[in-house]
């Protein structure tokens, strides 16, 4: 795959694979409304994936759409960061994951809307829109636990500690990136960094929560080294298109 | 979660138009109930605006007063303002 579509790819992958997570709380939540709420944010991502997918599908040339591109690939081939395929775990991890990850997506989707390239531009111009609910959720309920009882706090600290090894990755540049970037297409994901560190701190601070301390990043999933659970999630998410190849309903 | 309050939603379907009652949910604190009220009721584009109000907080007529409060208006047909017409293209009145 060439740089641009291997961008679209990695945009898609995200998305896709955060939505499949999120959806593995329908049904499960700690209450109706929330079940909604998760839903509503699985969609959403679900959404982006199928326009970032369907792109990089074009951009390739190989006659692939965003269902070949969802169904048809093997776990060595998703280049989604690490932190989305992260396990839900419980509530509070979950939350600690798409707080994380929707404020990187907006400040993302903010910048990649002034992209040169009409089509990356007009996803993330939707895109944005959605994804600042998403962070705004995400933030409450991260105040909630955090500045909640001692029992919901000591569950939004695990939850981050959690995720806490796999945020640097979302900023990490690659020959990729640089390619986009120089195309004009793509953005400086690495400048992003300081206005998400501020967001964050801002919200940690009003859970009343310490910000984790620094550890070894863990990187490799754009090149394709993710961890067991990936395969796991793949395995539920394509099983239909794997079972029955070009099953329609 | 169980002892989440009640909300009352109501939801302004587009500019000009009241806000109407459309449901309930349950949230802790007024943003959540905002937000999930945004999330259960306005998923299909019914509404510009929200607004959410504690059920504790509404005081109902009671049941059993009925008969006194509304039935008198009943032959009082003479308030209905019917001398007026009505041009076509006005919608909501």
């Amino acid at each position: 795959m060439n740089a641009l579509a291997t961008y679209a790819l990695r945009l898609g992958d995200d998305s896709l694979i955060l939505g499949q997570r999120l959806s593995e709380w329908c049904g499960h939540a700690p209450a109706l409304e929330v079940d909604l709420s998760l839903a509503n944010v699985a969609l959403d991502q679900i959404g982006q994936a199928t326009h970032f997918l369907a792109l990089a599908g074009e951009l390739e040339g190989r006659g692939r759409d965003a269902d070949a591109l969802a169904f048809r690939r093997d776990v060595m081939d998703f280049t989604n960061c690490l932190l989305v395929e992260q396990p839900n775990g419980d509530f509070a991890q979950t939350i600690a994951r798409q707080f994380l990850f929707s404020h990187y997506q907006e400040l993302l989707f903010a910048a990649l809307a002034a992209s040169k390239h009409e089509r990356f531009a007009a996803i993330a111009a939707k895109a944005v829109k959605e994804v600042k609910y998403h962070a705004t959720l995400a933030s409450d309920w991260v105040v909630r636990l955090g500045d909640g009882t001692e029992e919901s706090k000591q569950h939004m600290i695990a939850g981050l500690d959690w995720m806490w090894r796999f945020a640097d990755e979302m900023f990490a540049m690659d020959a990729v990136d640089a390619a986009a970037l120089e195309a004009g297409v793509g953005i400086d994901k690495a400048a992003l960094k300081p206005a998400w560190n501020q967001r964050i701190d801002l919200v940690l601070a009003d859970a009343t929560l310490e910000r984790p301390a620094s550890r070894r990043p863990v990187l490799g999933g754009r090149r394709g080294h993710h961890s067991e659970h990936l395969g796991h999630l793949l395995s539920e998410l394509q099983f239909l298109q794997r079972a029955y190849p070009g099953a329609t309903w | 979660m169980k002892d989440w309050p009640l909300w009352e939603v109501f939801v302004r379907g587009k500019g000009g138009l009241s806000h109407r009652h459309v449901g309930s949910v349950h949230a802790a604190d007024p943003k959540m109930a905002i937000e999930h009220a945004r999330d259960a009721y306005t998923r299909r584009m019914e509404g510009v605006s929200l607004w959410v109000v504690p059920s504790a907080q509404i005081t109902a007529s009671d049941p059993g007063d009925a008969a006194a409060l509304f039935e008198p208006a009943e032959d009082k047909v003479y308030r209905h303002p019917t001398f007026y017409s009505i041009p076509d293209h006005i919608k909501h009145i």
